[in-house]
């Protein structure tokens, strides 16, 4: 397995440049007109996870971003998915 | 290097990556049943989309030396209409003898629902009544997790199911837990938006035992690449993984399941 030091080296770039996206998704999102959702209200919901102590972040936040009721839908009413619950 | 793409829907891929996978190693595709991004008309369409799987599809990749499999269902997506679900699913009969047929796949839930859970129970009795192997899809996104506790719950009902046979797909971080817990094998999807990246996949590969996973493209006609596998194969080299690791992810996983199936075959 690779260590700490060869991990960065191997992925630090990327991951500083998923990060600044994501900065400038927020911006861009403030930056236009009209009303956000829920949807950006679950992503800022879950970006304090980012900086829990944990071993399991990833899992936590999907996690964050699902259903957790239990009982089936009583129907269908569309046939994709938002990618946070609806509220 | 040598890979086997377990869960790939080829009806919807291009010629040229028939070629591209050949090139990278691939031996061997295996092609779930699954939505054509459309609801279909009728359920007769759905018997031409059989004769496709089970038929020219084979023959498409046989030009680049790869055998092709199928799996055979009608898909959660338009299983909410249980009517229609079941005039589709009483012609799979018609083709299950067919000889390049795994099994029953790739049924389970999309939103959730009554309709679609009923479905999907009627599927795996239909899978037991043909002694069939069994592939399951999970749902989308925020879905996912209650979809899978669902499934997983429903399958507890039918006592004579050889866990073994069964591999329920696209699990993340937050569901290869349930399915590896509850005896069954466990398929990682690589996406580039959804489901598992590259680096996710081999992170939950070094966190947990891998003797019942497996990875696999889905590659469709949506955001996705038939190459993943042999991409997570490299990245697990880059990762420093071990050639025999690697090997066995790709390769001797996938198979060890597949040969499960009488018609799966490797010549």
């Amino acid at each position: 397995m690779p260590s700490k030091q060869e991990l960065l080296d191997l992925q630090f770039i990327g991951a500083r440049c998923q990060l600044i996206d994501l900065a400038a998704f927020l911006d861009r999102v403030d930056r236009h007109e009209g009303k956000s959702d829920f949807r950006l209200d679950a992503l800022k919901k879950a970006l304090p996870l980012l900086l829990e102590d944990r071993p399991d972040r990833a899992r936590a936040v999907l996690e964050a971003f699902s259903d957790h009721s239990a009982e089936p839908a009583a129907k269908a009413t569309i046939q994709g998915a938002f990618g946070a619950p609806t509220p | 290097m040598d890979y086997i793409e377990p869960h790939a829907h080829m009806v919807s891929r291009s010629t040229d990556d028939y070629e591209k996978m050949a090139l990278a190693g691939c031996r061997a595709i295996c092609e779930p049943a699954f939505w054509a991004g459309f609801d279909r008309s009728s359920p007769e369409g759905f018997r031409d989309y059989y004769r496709q799987l089970t038929d020219y599809e084979p023959k498409r990749a046989a030009k680049f030396g790869i055998p092709h499999f199928c799996w055979l269902c009608i898909n959660p997506k338009e299983a909410e209409d249980a009517g229609f679900a079941r005039e589709v699913m009483a012609l799979i009969p018609d083709f299950i003898d067919s000889p390049t047929v795994l099994g029953i796949g790739e049924i389970g839930l999309n939103k959730n629902t009554r309709n679609e859970l009923a479905i999907f129970e009627e599927h795996v009795q239909l899978a037991l009544d043909h002694d069939l192997a069994i592939l399951i899809h999970t749902p989308h996104l925020e879905d996912k997790l209650k979809g899978t506790r669902l499934t997983i719950d429903a399958l507890a009902n039918f006592p004579k199911l050889d866990r073994n046979r069964v591999i329920i797909d696209h699990v993340e971080e937050h569901t290869v837990d349930l399915v590896l817990d509850a005896g069954y094998w466990a398929g990682m999807t690589l996406y580039p938006e959804s489901k598992c990246t590259l680096s996710r996949a081999v992170d939950i590969l070094e966190t947990h035992e891998g003797d019942r996973l497996w990875l696999n493209s889905a590659c469709d006609w949506g955001v996705s690449d038939p190459l993943a596998v042999v991409k997570c194969g490299l990245e697990m080299r880059k990762r420093k993984h071990a050639d025999e690791a690697i090997h066995r992810i790709l390769f001797d996983n996938p198979k060890r399941f597949l040969s499960q199936c009488p018609n799966f075959r490797l010549d």
